[in-house]
């Protein structure tokens, strides 16, 4: 609400603010820091790429921002709700219903069938299978691509397959924020292609924000924003006129 | 939920994730179902067993025994007044061979309690049997045998003859008719300690399976035994039959209270029986408890091993947003599913033991020695306790998935 005055732009709050977060391992004489102070705001309808080197804090700011592990110092706020405060429970509802995500290695559930896979966040949230919820998953994976496999089990698909399956999971909560990591990072080139393009997509026609962590420049270079992370601080973060 | 409950029943998210673990890893699944299978179907065969041997004993004990047998009062030797009771040294007195006092009235009142099935006045007393050269010392029963048969079932025991005891009618066991030489129809003659005596022919020739009865009692009328024995009008003892066996021991002590006659009840005169079956049963307790344990102990390294394969999956799920508790459920769940299909396999099992048991068991003349089966309740109750042992055994496993921490989950 604050940065509606800041940014005329958008009436809505950032998906995502994080101010002066830090994280460290360890305690005493073997603590480490990973992450210095990071500062950043992603408004709604951003693409944005994450890159740096290995080792220089990518996963582990992904992890807070996703609301997987809390940080050591600093505020982040999702969607408006400032998180340092909440219990595990609320911490689960908030991410369940505002993140999304894409892992690298796919991450599905290999017990259950593309379908089921892409119900599950609504499942998981609401805790009993209906008619609503199967609907709204076969329409995500009609629109990756995958309705012709709605019923096979998860690892029954291709890589790519997966991959899709994983991001029409990623928007069944209608998440204002997707977080991926490494999304391409196991897909062929061609595989990738459409995978990003799937995404660029989404982005384009819902206005979900994306926050992708790529080691591709390739990739990167098509995203509207480039924030690169070395040794657990922001050292370049410009919009990318090229996208 | 109202669109959801028009179409069909569906089961809640924590089920439908429990059981499609279980199904994915079908061999370890079906392997522990097994496993489970066998303690059950063990501990299910084994109390049916036990409870079917016991109340096959008890019942072959009780045959030819009361339930409570009342006698009348000891008698004590008092020294007479004035002498100094501490410096007297008492010889116990002998028991007399004596009547209970004003049986008759008191067989009325006690065959009105509702937990007395049957009262028989009996007058017994030592005897000896005679015929030809050959002498047998005896129990004589003088009996009221319509009363008595309720007591102890002789007429469903007789070998040969009837169960008829009218003046001049004796009715004998079948050792003591080998013994005499003695068939049906034939005439002996029993004489008491008294000098008493009379020559009776043989109705009855009756088996209690018990040879020492077999060869010792001898009944007679109550009226013959009256009068042999010199009780006339008098009962040496009176026979009761109750309701529910186990109740002997209460009820014998309640008689002997109200009526200060001593009261035997069967537990207290087949002391060491009783022990027996007592430990017996503790023994299987013990058994069935140590049975039990290592099906917990099978149930949760199952599932430990099973949280650690599917530590990713946990990891995902949690960040699909599934809270503690839905993993902590899910877990719990499959542990008492295992419980539960594996109590109906170890019933199933434990059914067809039994009946191949029976098959081997059998009495001379083919009938099953004794009949024992897989109650339905004592199915409900292994499936119960099953499940339950489960979810228990579950615990610790499931514990662990619900406090996994998604990120380390993740990264596998």
């Amino acid at each position: 609400m604050v940065d509606a005055v800041t940014e005329p732009v958008t009436a809505k709050p950032p998906v995502l603010q994080l101010a002066g977060v830090r994280k460290s391992y360890g305690s005493g004489e073997t603590e480490s820091e990973i992450l210095h102070g990071i500062d950043l705001t992603l408004q709604p309808g951003a693409f944005a790429a994450l890159i740096g080197p290995s080792g220089s804090g990518k996963s582990t700011l992904l992890n807070l921002i996703g609301l997987l592990d809390r940080p050591s110092a600093g505020t982040l706020t999702i969607a408006g709700e400032e998180t340092t405060s909440l219990d595990d429970n609320n911490l689960t509802r908030l991410r369940g219903r505002s993140i999304g995500f894409v892992f690298q290695h796919h991450h599905l559930i290999p017990a259950f069938t593309a379908l089921e896979n892409v119900a599950m966040p609504l499942l998981v949230a609401r805790g009993r299978p209906d008619d609503e919820m199967y609907e709204r998953a076969g329409k995500l994976l009609d629109q990756v691509g995958l309705g012709e496999r709605k019923q096979h089990l998860a690892n029954r698909l291709s890589g790519g397959q997966q991959q899709r399956v994983a991001i029409a999971r990623a928007l069944c909560m209608q998440p204002q924020l997707v977080l991926a990591d490494e999304p391409t990072g196991n897909l062929d080139t061609h595989s990738a292609d459409d995978v990003f393009a799937l995404l660029r997509q989404i982005n384009r026609q819902a206005g979900t924000s994306f926050l992708i962590v790529t080691h591709d420049p390739r990739l990167a270079a098509r995203c509207d924003r480039i924030i690169e992370l070395v040794d657990g601080a922001i050292v370049s973060d410009h919009a990318n006129a090229a996208a | 939920m109202t669109k959801i409950a028009r179409f069909h029943w569906r089961p809640p998210f924590e089920w439908i994730a429990a059981l499609r673990f279980l199904r994915e890893g079908r061999t370890q699944s079906l392997l522990i179902i097994v496993g489970v299978g066998v303690g059950v179907a063990v501990i299910v065969f084994m109390s049916a067993l036990l409870s079917g041997l016991q109340a096959n004993l008890i019942k072959r004990t009780l045959s030819s025994q009361a339930h409570i047998v009342l006698l009348p009062p000891e008698e004590v030797a008092r020294p007479q007044s004035g002498a100094q009771a501490t410096a007297l040294n008492l010889q116990k007195q002998g028991q007399r061979l004596r009547s209970i006092d004003q049986w008759q009235p008191l067989r009325e009142r006690l065959a009105a309690w509702p937990e007395v099935a049957a009262v028989s006045p009996v007058a017994a007393g030592p005897a000896f049997a005679v015929r030809g050269d050959a002498t047998k010392a005896v129990t004589l029963l003088g009996i009221e045998p319509d009363l008595y048969n309720r007591v102890v079932s002789l007429a469903d025991r007789l070998i040969a003859g009837q169960l008829r005891v009218g003046a001049g009618e004796v009715v004998i066991g079948s050792e003591l008719a080998r013994d005499l030489g003695a068939e049906l129809g034939d005439k002996l003659r029993v004489t008491t300690a008294g000098g008493a005596g009379e020559t009776l022919t043989v109705t009855g020739i009756f088996d209690l399976g018990n040879k020492g009865v077999n060869a010792r009692n001898v009944y007679v009328g109550l009226r013959t035994g009256q009068t042999l024995l010199d009780l006339v009008g008098g009962v040496s003892s009176m026979d009761l039959a109750l309701r529910d066996l186990d109740e002997a021991e209460r009820l014998a002590a309640r008689i002997a209270a109200e009526t200060g006659l001593v009261a035997d009840s069967w537990i207290r005169t087949n002391a060491q029986f009783v022990t027996a079956l007592t430990s017996q049963r503790v023994s299987s307790n013990v058994i069935r408890f140590f049975i039990g344990l290592s099906v917990a102990f099978g149930i949760a390294s199952v599932l430990v091993v099973s949280v650690i394969q599917r530590s990713k999956e946990i990891g995902i799920l949690r960040a699909m947003g599934a809270t503690q508790a839905q993993m902590l459920r899910i877990f719990l769940l499959q542990g008492g599913i295992v419980g539960f299909l594996g109590s109906l396999l170890g019933s199933a099992l434990a059914g067809a033991f039994l009946m191949f048991w029976q098959m081997l068991a059998r009495n001379p003349d083919g009938t099953p020695m004794f009949v024992i089966g897989v109650e339905p309740g004592l199915v409900m109750i292994a499936a119960g306790s099953a499940s339950l042992v489960g979810i228990l055994a579950a615990m610790l496993p499931a514990r662990r998935a619900s406090r996994l921490d998604p990120v380390v989950a993740i990264r596998g």
